[in-house]
């Protein structure tokens, strides 16, 4: 697939953050294929969500800047990032339902505002992107009503309304059940294979990230530590400790180990002075 | 030495606060700037169906739920300018002139004035309540990632909804302070008051007197919604921070709504309007 000569779908370049003095991204580059699912992980508060908000254009970087299909989404005027978010769908980590619609009016939404289909086309592909993340039954239901797994599932069939040549997905699979993750997942993963999606997911859940992914990142901590292929990661996640610093702790994260540079790293820092400052 | 610091902490705290303001104001400001250009855009644009019927929920909404508090208030405001001014006019038999203050009072300024308080009570807050919280659940952002500008999908029909809605409740308003300056009279001032009072109201009052409160109800109306929906918008933090937007949206407005009509009031003055 990385034939090398393919233009990427997405390209991040040196995109930096702050909030306040807070820096939550640091040199940010990546690049990401078509047709590719790229599985971006890290601890919780590394800055996935930040990362992605940045593609979507709906935060604007520091510095560095973000391309979708070729164009550099920071440059453009609001009407040319409407016509190219048309492109692309994305499912927010909370669902992002509009509460004062039904699950059905909050998947007709962009087909009635950017579609010329009538009412009972509409109709049925409401019904078609439903059934696809199995929620047909809770057309009529206020989001208030659904469980957070439902939400996230909802959130799903909308995102995916307009049909998008790429999709964005925070957390998909984040507390649901792992039936429901696996059927997620499946989900996913036809979309991106079946129908040349390109694809990029920010996750925590380790086996879901090894099904779905050809490639991974890692974020720790605003860098972008590592990115390859599935399969290396594999390999790094099977293999034993070597003492090289960055990989021990990828290793910690990719097995989900509590004794590790990880957690070294978070408990080493002056808990003696911060215990003896209070008294 | 602690002193200085406390000064030095009131300083800063004073100049936050004027930034706070400052930048409200700004952003308001801008915000009628894209208000004003998304509707003239709606306008002309043929697609069109989704905006009717949100503008149709917006308008039911604010309007049937704050009709009942507006009328009350008003007739309780008849009703206290007629007791209150009896006794001044009675001492040169003109006891019957409250029919004309009543109507000037009324008509020019308690009518939209009070309108607008109970408005930015219900409208004002409610608005700032759910974009904040829709802020707050990420439906902002979900609604621009679906290349739908939320000016134009959630203010302009609050704004359109809250203006219109001002300007009816304005023309109940004025009849209902009339109304209870009659009853007053009628119950409390005698005959010889309530036998004179339509028809001292009616030599008094001009068209102006009700076009100039409605031009007032009007600004109001474009005052607290745009408030109400930028500080709804600017929100940030959780639930902490969609309670601070509602309060700081009826204050706001009622400062604002105060300042606004002396400013108009100094404006019909000067034009002799
Ligand atoms: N709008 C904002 N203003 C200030 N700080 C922010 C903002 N958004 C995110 N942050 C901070 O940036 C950091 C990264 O946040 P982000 O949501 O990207 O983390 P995340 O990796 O998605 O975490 P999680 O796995 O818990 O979802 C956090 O420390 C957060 O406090
Ligand atoms: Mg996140």
């Amino acid at each position: 697939m990385a034939s090398g000569q393919e233009h990427p779908v997405v390209r991040v370049m040196n995109l930096s953050k702050s909030f306040e003095d807070k820096s939550v991204l640091r040199d940010v580059s990546l690049e990401i294929l078509p047709a590719e699912t790229m599985v971006i992980m890290g601890g919780s508060g590394c800055g996935k969500s930040t990362l992605l908000r940045h593609m979507i254009g709906s935060l604007y970087p520091d510095s560095g800047h973000v391309e979708l299909l070729g164009q550099n989404i920071n440059d453009l005027a609001e009407e040319q990032l409407n016509e190219l978010r048309l492109k692309f769908g994305i499912l927010f980590q909370s669902g992002a339902l509009f509460n004062s619609m039904t699950v059905g009016e909050n998947v007709a939404l962009p087909l009635r505002e950017h579609t010329d289909l009538d009412e009972q086309t509409i109709q049925i592909m409401v019904k078609i992107k439903l059934e696809q993340v199995g929620l047909r039954e809770s057309i009529d239901v206020m989001p208030a009503e659904l469980s957070g797994g439902m939400k996230k599932r909802a959130g799903l069939a909308r995102a995916i309304a307009l049909d998008p040549e790429i999709m964005f997905y925070d957390e998909p699979s984040a507390g649901l059940d792992p039936v429901t993750t696996a059927e997620i997942d499946q989900l996913i993963t036809d979309l991106a294979k079946k129908l040349g999606v390109t694809t990029v997911v920010v996750t925590h859940e380790m086996a879901s990230a090894f099904r779905i992914a050809d490639r991974m990142a890692i974020l720790d901590q605003g860098h972008l530590v590592k990115v390859a292929p599935k399969a290396e990661f594999e390999a790094l996640r099977s293999s034993a400790a070597t003492g090289d610093q960055a990989m021990d702790t990828i290793r910690q994260f990719l097995r989900g180990e509590s004794q590790g540079p990880l957690t070294a790293r978070r408990s080493s820092t002056g808990y003696e002075d911060d215990i003896l400052s209070v008294v | 030495m602690n002193e200085q610091k406390r000064q030095a902490s009131v300083l800063q705290l004073i100049g936050r606060k004027f930034l706070n303001g400052l930048s409200s104001f700004g952003g308001t400001v801008i915000l009628l700037g894209s208000t004003i250009r998304w509707s003239w855009r709606a306008l002309w644009q043929r697609r069109k169906r989704k905006g009717h019927s949100a503008l149709a929920t917006q308008i039911v909404r604010f309007g049937v739920r704050s009709l009942g508090i507006v009328c009350l208030v008003q007739a309780f405001l008849g009703i206290i300018l007629a007791l209150q001014m009896a006794p001044a006019l009675s001492p040169w038999g003109q006891q019957d002139k409250i029919a004309n203050i009543i109507g000037v009072a009324g008509f020019r300024m308690l009518g939209p004035i009070f309108t607008a308080v109970v408005l930015s009570g219900f409208a004002g807050a409610s608005i700032a309540a759910e974009l904040g919280s829709m802020v707050v659940a990420e439906e902002i952002e979900a609604l621009e990632a679906h290349a739908l500008n939320p000016i134009r999908f959630l203010v302009v029909p609050r704004v359109v909804a809250t203006f219109a809605m001002l300007l009816a409740l304005t023309v109940i308003a004025d009849l209902m302070i009339s109304l209870g300056g009659y009853l007053t009279s009628l119950v409390v001032l005698g005959p010889r008051v309530s036998a004179m009072y339509w028809q001292r109201m009616q030599d008094q009052l001009r068209l102006r007197d009700f076009v100039s409160g409605l031009v007032m109800a009007g600004v109001f109306g474009l005052l607290i919604s745009l408030i109400a929906c930028h500080q709804g918008l600017r929100v940030r933090g959780g639930a902490e921070g969609v309670g601070r937007a509602t309060t700081n949206t009826v204050v706001y407005s009622i400062v604002g709504i105060i300042a606004a009509a002396c400013v108009f009031t100094a404006i019909f003055y000067v034009f002799g309007f």
